[in-house]
């Protein structure tokens, strides 16, 4: 079934209310999640959620009105609605609005997967996770919760300048974590990542996870963190485990590069960036190991598609090559501003919020080295992974990470395992400090990426894999 | 595509217990809420309006307890084929899915409780329930007309912020009998001036778009950004501090997500110990989902469960009284539903989200570093008793380092000031601190509270937090802008 007709009733609907350019997303998206805790099933939701958004240009201003409603006289309104919109939006009106060329596309697009997640058999997903669980607190977890989330969204895109485009994205992924309870704190083991792992891939990717077999060496390690001796405090030799350099990249990078943050439209929330445009192509970003690549075609990751909700083409391009900061993420507008000829980052969370600018998949390209050799090339350091705690300035320069567990690097082999490792530092010296990297490449899935206001959940990617860094803080504590 | 549903909103309610019994039976348990929303929010940024959005939706969530067994689903498709799928989908869903132990049963039948703004309540503040006509009803120029005043009053500097208006209306039925509904309109402004690379805030949060005005809060955020330019750095280590209402507000968050969880008090997850004197005499925090004295009702009169909600103190004098819970956490715990269900509560916690920390009575004889105009009100009485330490606006992304001690680790943001002999001495780049919330409130660390508080909207979600100027002993500063 197409929805196409009525994506084209609202996007004329707001030409004819006066817009100059509109578009307009049908989105029908079915989510299913699963929650466990201590070996019984804590919590199943099926939503579904169907709905159009159409954005309308009046002059140089933007209005977005969105309705649950598909129907073609409902569309059309809201074409009307949004055009309305934007014409208040003229009485604080800003410099004049372009967006880059674009040829209009049309184009069909699903992600690959092997086993449907919706087709497993519901039975099958709660005994994994009632197993996980159990298997975790019979190793000695005192809470075990583990869940597994899926996301199946269909979109059809229309825009004024003759877009049609549908695509189809599936989503899923798992994870389980144990706790242990001690006097006075508690400490946590999770698998394979601290909230899951997610990407656009059928249940094959949870069935890989083998969230049963990892749950009870998560417990036995959440118990022995709460007699481990503490993360030493001072300057260190830092080796960061992929998952961990996956959530450092989506802070200091991915965010950092964002074009609306830099160009000041996320002021007052999520903040702007350090980086400046006229440095774009010239700036020392990082080490030369260091090459960022922004890649929404990137085979089964969280932040893959096929156009983006402006609909422009997926396409890999550098952010920072040899350690150079040359790219960033861009929507049409923004580009325009900033005198650039490429977009392909904007989407929108759900069918009622305002496509804006997102990660897609923004990782590290592999290195030449490997988890061993980093730690076999180290004669003092910690080794972190698998992440705790998040905290950065608005600017995404100053920041501080906590991980789930730690061990003390000496003469080239790991030691004692450390409770409590946190990091800080400033996001171009840390970067800098990049001297070996590992080519154990994964692509962590990052599920719950918040922007916008309105607030919009964002599904991002992050190929990442083990890395060190030097004269690195660690151990900052209360 | 069928006709969406166009009754009222009990009446759709009532419709899918219907449908439940007609396709399950009778002996299915089953509960259901309805939700119309009207969101509208307009940006600015760089001075201009640039994203200017509104949506209206209906959603319909639904959860049934069949044979032992429970599945919940939603859906946004209220036409009579939609409401079925909904229905038959979560059926299937419940018989298929492991048993359910922990189900703790519907909510009975319980008339709802009214707000101190309702006439005919004990206490009539001259506040409407918590429903305006006017801001449910406020177009896009209203909003708009704000941002302007706003962006006018900041006197040149650059300016970003939002205003936003939200409706709804709800209602909520089980087959226990329980069957109420509600409604209420919530309107705020949250924006910043930037001068100098220096930024100043200014948010207010209300039950009427008509209480918000641009240009008292362009002028305010203008004013701390004017007074913040040229800022000095100083070095990590303890500092008495007087947190503004906006940063307090963040601690409010914090106590109610981490501390006051039912759920993570009952699996000892949480500092939280009934009966003790956790805090300092002089606080006591409140969750006032119905509004109080001063404010209107925050949000609806019941919480996803039919619940009716109530006042609920959580410390009293420094005493540690209650946590919130909803009826699976209740259960486990062997309380009652304290009316804190939400639809993520099974997985994520029941958890306070309108709470008060009560502002000092006034002593009528306070000293006051006046004059200095950026300094919120409330806090300048404070600001004049401190000898040396911090004004901290805002707190920024905070985060958890270990929930049972409540240790967090965030960034100053808006504005921060050396503080010597009670007067503001030189503005200070934006500090990193790691510190434990409930230590920083607890006995004899507590140097005074504001004598009035301000309602400010969280920044992310949709919670509310009414907050004083809080003087605090000593806050751990761990970083700086060099690191």
């Amino acid at each position: 079934m197409s929805h196409f007709d009525e994506a084209g009733a609202a996007v004329q609907a707001a030409l004819d209310a006066g817009a100059r350019y509109a578009d307009a997303r049908v989105m029908v998206r079915r989510t299913e999640a699963m929650s466990a805790r201590d070996g019984d099933v804590e919590d199943l939701s099926f939503d579904e959620s169907a709905g159009l958004g159409v954005r309308a240009l009046v002059g140089s201003s933007w209005g977005f009105y969105a309705v649950p409603d598909l129907s073609g006289p409902s569309a059309r309104a809201a074409g009307e609605r949004a055009a309305r919109i934007a014409a208040a939006s003229a009485l604080v009106r800003g410099p004049a609005t372009e967006l880059t060329p674009a040829r209009p596309v049309t184009a069909s697009w699903a992600a690959d997967y092997v086993i449907d997640p919706l087709g497993v058999p519901l039975s099958d997903k709660g005994d994994l996770l009632v197993r996980a669980t159990a298997a975790a607190r019979a190793a000695g977890a005192d809470v075990a919760e583990a869940n597994y989330a899926i996301w199946d969204t269909r979109k059809w895109f229309a825009s004024s300048e003759g877009h049609r485009i549908d695509q189809h994205i599936r989503e899923c992924g798992a994870g389980v974590t144990a706790i242990a309870i001690g006097d006075g704190e508690v400490q946590r083991r999770s698998w394979p990542s601290h909230r899951g792992q997610f990407g656009t891939r059928g249940w094959e990717l949870v069935e890989e996870l083998d969230l049963v077999g990892n749950a009870p060496r998560m417990a036995e390690e959440a118990r022995a963190l709460l007699t481990a001796p503490l993360c030493p405090s001072g300057e260190t030799t830092l080796v960061l485990g992929g998952e961990q350099l996956a959530l450092q990249i989506h802070e200091s990078v991915g965010h950092a590069i964002e074009l609306d943050r830099i160009l000041g439209w996320e002021a007052a929330f999520a903040g702007t960036s350090w980086l400046d445009l006229s440095r774009l192509g010239s700036l020392r970003y990082g080490s030369e190991l260091m090459n960022i690549t922004i890649d929404p075609t990137f085979p089964g990751a969280l932040g893959s598609f096929g156009f983006d909700d402006e609909g422009t083409p997926a396409a890999k391009r550098h952010a920072v090559r040899d350690g150079v900061w040359v790219g960033v993420l861009a929507g049409r507008d923004s580009a325009a501003v900033a005198g650039l000829d490429y977009a392909g980052s904007v989407r929108s969370d759900g069918w009622s919020r305002l496509p804006m600018v997102r990660m897609t998949n923004v990782g590290l390209e592999p290195g030449p080295h490997t988890l061993d050799e980093i730690i076999a090339a180290t004669g003092d350091g910690v080794f972190m992974d698998v992440n705790r705690s998040w905290s950065i300035d608005d600017r995404r320069l100053n920041f501080q990470f906590g991980c789930e567990i730690g061990y003390e690097i000496k003469n080239g082999r790991l030691g004692r395992m450390l409770r409590n490792p946190t990091y800080t530092g400033i996001g171009p010296r840390f970067w800098q400090s990049m001297d070996m990297l590992s080519h154990e490449t994964v692509a962590w899935g990052t599920p719950n990426c918040g922007k916008g206001q309105p607030g919009q959940i964002g599904h991002t990617g992050h190929p990442a894999a083990p890395a060190r860094f030097t004269n690195v803080r660690v151990g900052v504590r209360a | 595509m069928s006709e969406p549903f166009s009754g009222s909103g009990l009446e759709l309610a009532a419709r899918v217990i219907e449908l439940v019994r007609d396709v399950a039976g009778r002996g299915c348990e089953a509960e259901v809420n309805v939700r119309h929303e009207a969101e509208a929010l307009t940006r600015f940024a760089n001075s201009a309006i640039h994203q200017n959005v509104a949506s209206a939706s209906t959603g319909v969530r639904l959860r049934l307890h069949t044979d032992g067994r429970t599945a919940g689903g939603s859906t946004t498709l209220t036409s009579a084929d939609g409401l079925r799928t909904l229905v038959e989908r979560t059926l299937a869903a419940a018989r298929v899915s492991p048993a359910d132990r922990s189900w703790p049963g519907l909510a009975p039948p319980a008339a709802l409780r009214l707000s101190p703004g309702h006439p005919g309540s004990d206490e009539w503040s001259g506040f409407p329930y918590g429903f305006d006509e006017a801001t449910a009803r406020a177009d896009p120029a209203e909003r708009a007309g704000r941002v302007r005043d706003f962006v006018d009053a900041a006197g040149g500097l650059e300016t970003a912020g939002y205003c936003r208006t939200l409706s709804v209306a709800a209602a909520f039925a089980n087959t226990a009998g329980q069957a109420v509904e509600g409604r209420t309109t919530e309107a705020a402004m949250d924006g910043i001036a930037r001068a100098d690379g220096a930024d100043g805030v200014a948010r207010l949060a209300a039950g009427r778009l008509a209480d918000l005005d641009g240009a008292v809060l362009g002028a305010r955020a203008a004013a701390k950004a004017r007074a913040a330019r040229n800022p000095v750095e100083l070095p990590p280590g303890e500092y008495e501090v007087v947190l503004e209402p906006d940063a307090v507000s963040d601690l409010l968050e914090n106590l109610a997500v981490f501390g006051f969880d039912g759920r993570a008090h009952h699996q000892q997850q949480s500092f939280a110990e009934l009966g003790k004197g956790q805090f300092d005499p002089s606080v006591t925090i409140v969750d006032e989902p119905l509004g109080g004295r001063d404010d209107p009702a925050a949000d609806l009169p019941f919480d996803d469960e039919g619940t009716p909600r109530r006042t609920l103190v959580l410390v009293r004098e420094g005493v540690t009284t209650a946590v919130t819970h909803d009826r699976a956490s209740a259960a486990r715990a062997g309380a009652e539903s304290t009316g804190h269900a939400s639809p993520v509560s099974r997985s994520w916690g029941p958890h306070a989200k309108h709470v008060r920390l009560e502002a000092a009575p006034v002593s009528g004889h306070d000293p006051s570093a006046g004059g200095a105009e950026q300094i919120a009100g409330s806090a300048r009485p404070l600001v004049a008793r401190m000898r040396r330490g911090l004004l901290v606006t805002d707190l920024w992304y905070t985060r958890v380092l270990d929930p049972k001690t409540l240790v967090i680790t965030g960034l100053t943001r808006n504005g921060v000031w050396l503080v010597e002999d009670g007067e503001v001495t030189a503005p200070v780049s934006n500090l990193r601190f790691t510190q434990s919330y409930p230590q920083a409130l607890g006995p004899g660390r507590v140097l005074g509270i504001g004598s009035s508080t301000v309602l400010l909207p969280e920044r992310w979600g949709r919670s509310r937090y009414a907050a004083p100027a809080l003087h605090l002993a000593a806050w751990n500063v761990t970083g700086n802008a060099s690191g």
